[in-house]
């Protein structure tokens, strides 16, 4: 968080390009402004795209696709809703979002945690290979489609073919699921996962009580091939 | 290979039910399977052995063999991007996975490449620092996979290919199967080691060319906008597709026909689906002459590019470069008479051999098997690499300057005849001694 004491600075975006703001949160790992606060972002594409740096950033208002793109070591706070692919790709830091999200966020991610405040659409955390994700809404579906690793916490309900084709990422949902994916299926709690919920929900700052959720991952059914298992494609 | 007793007079073989169809009529009877394996089609298409080059006679004067320069030099990506890929040579090679091949077989692509001033592509597994360390110029696959996928990677890369899909599999998504998930590569796909890697044939986070654009601007802002970015599709509908890569803001579009080369997929899949490159690249030239972007937005295609004499009659139809695999491949030394005796070990034979997906190549170039690997010495194959770039350049030069051209990217359709009436109508050059090509100009002619 930037303090007081630091300087803030503030580019609106009505009246930087994208590239141009790109660009000076690209070039601010090698040293530079820290502290950054965006105005009227109306929606524009890529904010933020590629930073490279322990950068903290406050977006006041809604942003387009591909937000926080590929995001390396910076915070991200977005006030207001996000369109698709949310910190797609995300490599480590943070991304919260106090609105809602379109679909895929943070697919693919790889390392760090998306926040989002309200809902999620479809495919979130579609093949996330090593990303937090926690929800304090609901999520669309074909959540988890193909997620290899991380986790995805979900406060609200989950849509249709939750966890399709799984791989090693535990969800953890505290409402209903619509349906279950392909070879995705409730699980029991071990120690690890409910210390690994409770660390995900207080680092998210959410307020909810671990005993409510239940667990789902991989039945590992579908890892090689096997012709008995030919009706589950 | 085992050697099949000569069919006598009275012994038939039938047309539909040859050899090869009963025998995997068997084999799915027994295993409940289709067929996976690597390689590209295997059955006949029209192909550019079906297009002859009409040499220089008293109408127009060729030029000299050994005397007047032929320039084979390329630029990719003078779109958008402030670093295009200036290569020396019109032929580059294909992405081809580090999983699907040894770390010692990316390296030898590497080697061999750079060595003649030409581009190599990662694939769908990421970047190795065997591959990036010996490759002046690396494109960056980003293909609805992912894996491995990083910012540093692609900051690090010459140019950006986003994959849409593979000739030998247009519609389908990446296979790699347990036995080559070594170690290293499931750390890198972040899989668990052993399992039956499928990926997705969709991109996880667009759909559609609208999406697309979206998506490529997104490439170019983490990338600053210096490098180009590609985009490459199936041949299916090429005059469509190449329409809607352009719009969506590619630099250079990459075409691969249905006869184009991989690593592992069905059978099914590889002889069944997209349309021969030789068909497909009147209609990509056609699309990007339509929207006034032909040489703007570059070509470069694939599918079975074995000599000169096809980059010739490639770049004639109006590629600007061509992009090899299968044959790169056997430079290196792939399918190797030297381990004809491992082949038939595995049920195969020197020219034969497409079980790439085993992981059990004998020459240590399709596989993770790291005794296996270490049979192949990437110096050596980098070498040879080199050599066949080379002759293929010379046939490529030969053959131009004998049309007359001072560049191979001269060469036109023009100097183009066809052998078929299938590839005079494909490939939109006139039947050999005649002014027919069928489908443009009628029957009239
Ligand atoms: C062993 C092997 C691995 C391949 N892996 C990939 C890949 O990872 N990504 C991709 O886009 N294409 C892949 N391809 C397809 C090639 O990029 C290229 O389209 C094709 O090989 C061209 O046809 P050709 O082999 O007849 O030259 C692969 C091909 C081979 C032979």
């Amino acid at each position: 968080m930037g303090t007081a004491e630091q300087t803030v600075e503030v580019v609106d975006l009505t009246e930087t390009t994208i590239r141009e703001l790109n660009q000076r949160l690209h070039d601010a790992a090698d040293g530079g402004p820290q502290n950054w606060r965006i105005t009227h972002p109306n929606g524009v594409h890529a904010i933020g795209a590629g930073i490279n740096a322990p950068l903290e950033i406050d977006i006041d208002g809604h942003v387009g696709y591909y937000c926080a793109g590929m995001n390396k070591e910076a915070n991200i706070r977005i006030h207001g809703s996000a369109g698709v692919g949310l910190a797609e790709n995300i490599m480590s830091g943070t991304v919260i979002v106090d609105g809602d999200t379109s679909q895929s966020a943070a697919a693919t991610g790889r390392g760090g945690l998306l926040v989002v405040r309200g809902n999620a659409a479809a495919r979130c955390g579609i093949s996330m290979k090593g990303v937090n994700i926690v929800v304090e809404g609901n999520v669309g579906h074909l959540s988890a489609f193909m997620a290899q690793k991380g986790a995805l916490v979900v406060c609200g309900d989950a849509g249709e073919a939750l966890g399709d084709s799984i791989y090693e990422t535990h969800i953890y949902v505290r409402g209903s699921v619509a349906e279950l994916g392909a070879d995705c299926i409730e699980k029991d709690f071990k120690e690890f996962h409910t210390a690994e919920l409770t660390g995900l929900l207080a680092e998210a700052g959410v307020d909810a009580d671990p005993a409510d959720f239940k667990r789902y991952g991989t039945a590992r059914k579908l890892y090689n091939f096997n012709i008995d298992n030919a009706d589950a494609y | 290979m085992t050697h099949e007793p000569m069919p006598s007079p009275g012994m038939r073989e039938s047309a539909l039910f040859d050899r090869n169809v009963i025998h995997e009529i068997q084999r799915k009877a027994r295993e409940g399977i289709y067929d996976i394996r690597g390689f590209g089609a295997k059955r006949k298409v029209p192909h550019f052995d079906d297009l002859l080059l009409l040499g220089a006679s008293v109408s127009r004067y060729p030029l000299e063999g050994y005397r007047e320069r032929c320039n084979t030099a390329v630029t990719l990506g003078t779109r958008y991007a402030k670093n295009p890929i200036e290569l020396d040579i019109p032929i580059t090679i294909a992405g081809m996975s580090f999983g699907a091949l040894s770390a010692q077989a990316k390296e030898a692509l590497g080697r061999g490449a750079s060595v003649v001033g030409t581009s190599t592509t990662t694939g769908d597994g990421g970047m190795t620092e065997e591959e990036r360390g010996h490759s002046e110029k690396l494109v960056y696959q980003l293909l609805p996979s992912r894996y491995g996928m990083n910012p540093d990677d692609l900051r690090r890369a010459d140019a950006i290919e986003v994959v849409i899909g593979q000739g030998a599999k247009p519609g389908g998504g990446g296979m790699l199967l347990g036995q080559k998930i070594s170690d290293r590569v499931a750390e890198m796909r972040d899989l668990p080691k052993g399992i039956d890697q499928r990926s997705s044939c969709r991109h996880p986070d667009w759909t559609g060319p609208d999406d697309l654009e979206i998506k490529i601007g997104e490439l170019r802002e983490i990338t600053d906008w210096r490098i180009p970015i590609y985009v490459k599709i199936a041949a299916s509908r090429p005059y469509f597709d190449v329409a809607l890569a352009v719009k969506s803001g590619a630099d250079v579009v990459v075409l691969d026909g249905m006869e184009g080369g991989t690593a592992a997929t069905q059978d099914v899949f590889i002889e069944h689906v997209g349309i021969p490159i030789l068909s497909a690249i009147s209609e990509a030239v056609d699309s990007l002459k339509d929207l006034g972007m032909h040489r703007k937005v570059q070509l470069v295609v694939s599918g079975g590019i074995r000599t000169g004499a096809d980059v010739a009659k490639a770049l004639a139809l109006g590629a600007d470069a061509v992009s090899i695999g299968v044959a790169a491949m056997i430079a290196l030394g792939d399918n190797a008479p030297e381990h004809q005796e491992e082949y038939e070990k595995l049920g195969s034979g020197a020219g034969y051999y497409d079980d790439w997906h085993e992981g059990r190549d004998p020459a240590g170039i399709s596989t993770q098997d790291e005794e296996l690997g270490k049979r192949f010495n990437a110096e050596l194959g980098g070498r040879r690499l080199a050599n066949y770039l080379r002759a293929m350049v010379l046939e490529t030069q030969t053959l131009a300057r004998a049309c007359g051209k001072s560049d191979v990217r001269n060469l036109e359709p023009e100097d183009l005849v066809a052998l078929t009436i299938e590839a005079a109508a494909m490939a939109r050059v006139p039947l050999a001694g005649t002014k027919w090509i069928p489908g443009l100009n009628g029957n009239t002619e």
